[in-house]
């Protein structure tokens, strides 16, 4: 069965860089709104919890910083996988332009974890403890993953070899998910993602669920915009990229 | 208003978890656009450049 002509497309950076521009200020202008409406919701109108107090609020940024961080993981493997077992030079810019993000992410998921864990249990960090752990590795993966990149001159090298430890790593993102479920655990189990209805209250619900959303299209979007650089440093021998500067004077 | 910004005396922790987490939004933001241009100044320069061959010749020996 011969592929569509947009599959193609999807391969070929000029494309991809016109499209992701075109397509960029509708996710920053989406993603803006969420984000918005989802924090004035959070922070002021969804009510105040009954055992934690105010401090749950933290509630509507930590986890979805969390999830961006594996989401990065997931994207930057995924996309290091077709590239290396394709050999397309594209998805290896993706892999590449997800690293950073995710790994800022991750980092922002353990400091906000650690300031709600300071009131809600008694410490900001628990060496033992299988969420935090995990989600550490999780961190650990990206910045191995952009040092072993750095060690390499060539970058078609550093494509092909950091992409293998992408994909290795990708076992860690189950364990953290499951592993409030697997293991004893500081960290509360799951109440979104879950077997069954959501124990949460609808009042805490839309506004945890619109900052999800807005985070997801937020990632998109940095994504789109870093990819489009990341296009232009691999492309810069392309006569496009020449005819591009060119016309931008 | 001051009751809002004391967060019921937790503000030290919800407001500075919010703020690292703007402040790392705001970093990607700007990471992404420091890149972009960069790249493409980058290129603007290389295709301006004089194409001629870096080897020395030997009458430049």
């Amino acid at each position: 069965m011969p592929l569509p002509r947009w599959f193609h497309l999807l391969g070929s950076p000029p494309f991809v860089y016109g499209f992701a521009g075109k397509l960029t200020p509708w996710l920053g202008a989406a993603s803006f709104l969420l984000l918005a409406i989802g924090g004035y919701w959070g922070l002021v109108v969804a009510p105040t919890e009954r055992v934690q107090g105010e401090v749950y609020r933290i509630l509507y940024i930590h986890p979805q910083t969390a999830y961006v961080g594996m989401m990065a993981y997931v994207v930057m493997a995924v996309a290091g996988g077709i590239g290396y077992i394709w050999r397309i030079k594209l998805a290896h810019a993706v892999a590449v332009t997800a690293a950073p993000i995710g790994a800022s992410f991750a980092a922002c998921a353990l400091a906000t974890g650690a300031i709600w864990g300071r009131p809600t249990w008694g410490t900001f960090w628990q060496w033992s403890d299988p969420r935090i752990m995990s989600e550490t590795l999780l961190l650990f993966l990206f910045l191995g993953y952009l040092a072993l990149r750095a060690a390499f001159e060539d970058r078609e090298k550093a494509d092909r070899v950091s992409a293998i430890l992408a994909v290795v790593g990708v076992v860690n993102i189950p364990v953290i998910h499951y592993s409030v479920v697997w293991w004893n655990t500081l960290h509360q189990g799951p109440s979104i993602m879950k077997v069954g209805s959501p124990s949460i209250a609808p009042e805490m619900l839309v506004p945890f669920l619109i900052m999800v959303a807005g985070f997801t299209l937020l990632f998109y979007w940095l994504l789109l915009n870093g990819l489009r650089g990341e296009i232009v440093e691999r492309e810069r021998d392309a006569r496009w990229i020449r005819q591009l500067v060119e016309a931008r004077g | 208003m001051t009751e809002f910004l004391r967060m019921g005396g937790d503000a030290a922790y919800v407001w500075s978890a919010y703020g690292i987490t703007l402040g790392v939004m705001v970093w990607n933001v700007w990471w992404a656009r420091r890149r972009h241009s960069k790249a493409l100044e980058k290129a603007r320069v290389f295709a301006t450049a004089d194409r001629a061959p870096k080897q020395p010749t030997v009458r430049q020996l």
